[in-house]
């Protein structure tokens, strides 16, 4: 192998440090069907309400966070170089171009959308 | 030409190809398809996500859904995530009895997962949706349908590669191409962290 080359044949991070991934990614997937199980199941008052009422916001944090997990620590981006991560970065950011174009292109004619809101 | 420059050819063929940016040209080309995939799953989870509501004919999202099913599978992929990295461990530490193991776990996380989506489709063909029932039917069926081939491809993948790996080709000086596999791999596991909550989830949960 070139010297010019990044070495691929050694561990990015430790076996430890794996496990510790997966026990999080683990956690939060539990958070996300307990915040389900209590929110379905919430009256019009208290805690599980409250669950309920931000109930969208939190799933989709719980999900960026395991996102954030996954491609760092086990698709090695933290440990890679960081030309990788642009290359990530920017498909990521042309895939929120995309999601926005199209809420506009298919609910433009069918409903103001910005007013009721896509999860109603 | 002859022989000794044909296995010459040979050998070099399987080497790493440098870019100039300090990367394996494969490593590179995997993270550029992968890119590509964020579109194409992009487009396809807002596509599910506008139509989700559309099912005035056929079975809607509360009719269809089993939350259990779904979150067993939703464990399996991510553990099979984690076998994956640790098979890439052993391959990368020369630890072929670690690579086996953890390699095997993760064609069987994948057999499993095929399966149940396999399972869960057919159930809902039972409760009357199907492909065309409704905008929504059509939209989960190819939504999860292309994620569910993805995990096939992969596991057939990784299914070769366990192969190899039996056989004793992948030395730590070739564990990029189990690298580029778990790659794959990964990815196909971070678009279901999104679809799981998307899809499932949210649709069960919308009034």
């Amino acid at each position: 192998m070139s010297t010019q080359t990044v070495a691929h044949d050694q561990p990015h991070a430790s076996g430890g440090k794996y496990v510790q991934i997966a026990v999080i990614l683990f956690v939060l997937t539990a958070l996300e069907v307990a915040l389900f199980e209590v929110s379905h199941e919430a009256g019009p008052t208290g805690f599980g309400a409250l669950l309920a009422s931000h109930f969208v916001v939190i799933l989709l944090a719980l999900s960026a966070l395991k996102f954030w997990f996954v491609a760092m620590f086990y698709m090695h981006l933290k440990f890679d170089l960081k030309v990788l991560r642009y290359v990530f970065a920017s498909s990521l950011l042309i895939a929120v171009v995309v999601i926005s174009a199209l809420f506009v292109l298919f609910t433009y004619n069918r409903t103001l959308w910005w007013a009721t809101g896509v999860w109603k | 030409m002859t022989a000794a420059v044909l296995d010459h050819d040979s050998a070099d063929a399987h080497e790493e190809h440098p870019t100039s940016l300090r990367i394996d040209s494969r490593k590179l080309a995997i993270w550029t398809f992968i890119g590509s995939e964020c579109l194409f799953f992009a487009a396809l989870i807002t596509t599910f996500v506008i139509y989700r509501n559309s099912h005035a004919t056929g079975p809607g999202p509360k009719d269809v859904f089993e939350v259990p099913l779904v979150t067993a599978g939703t464990a399996v992929l991510l553990f099979s995530s984690f076998f994956v990295v640790m098979a890439l461990n052993g391959a990368q530490e020369g630890n072929r009895k670690k690579l086996l193991l953890w390699l095997s776990l993760t064609v069987l996380c994948g057999c499993f997962f095929v399966g149940m989506q396999v399972y869960e489709f057919t159930g809902f063909m039972h409760k009357g949706m199907g492909y065309s029932t409704n905008l929504f039917a059509t939209s989960f069926f190819t939504l999860t349908g292309f994620h569910g081939t993805h995990v096939a491809i992969g596991t057939l993948w990784l299914g070769t590669l366990l192969k190899d790996a039996y056989k004793g080709r992948i030395p730590p000086n070739k564990a990029l191409n189990l690298e580029i596999a778990a790659l794959y791999w990964h990815f196909v596991d971070v678009v279901w962290i999104i679809i799981f909550p998307v899809v499932y989830l949210m649709s069960l949960f919308a009034k």
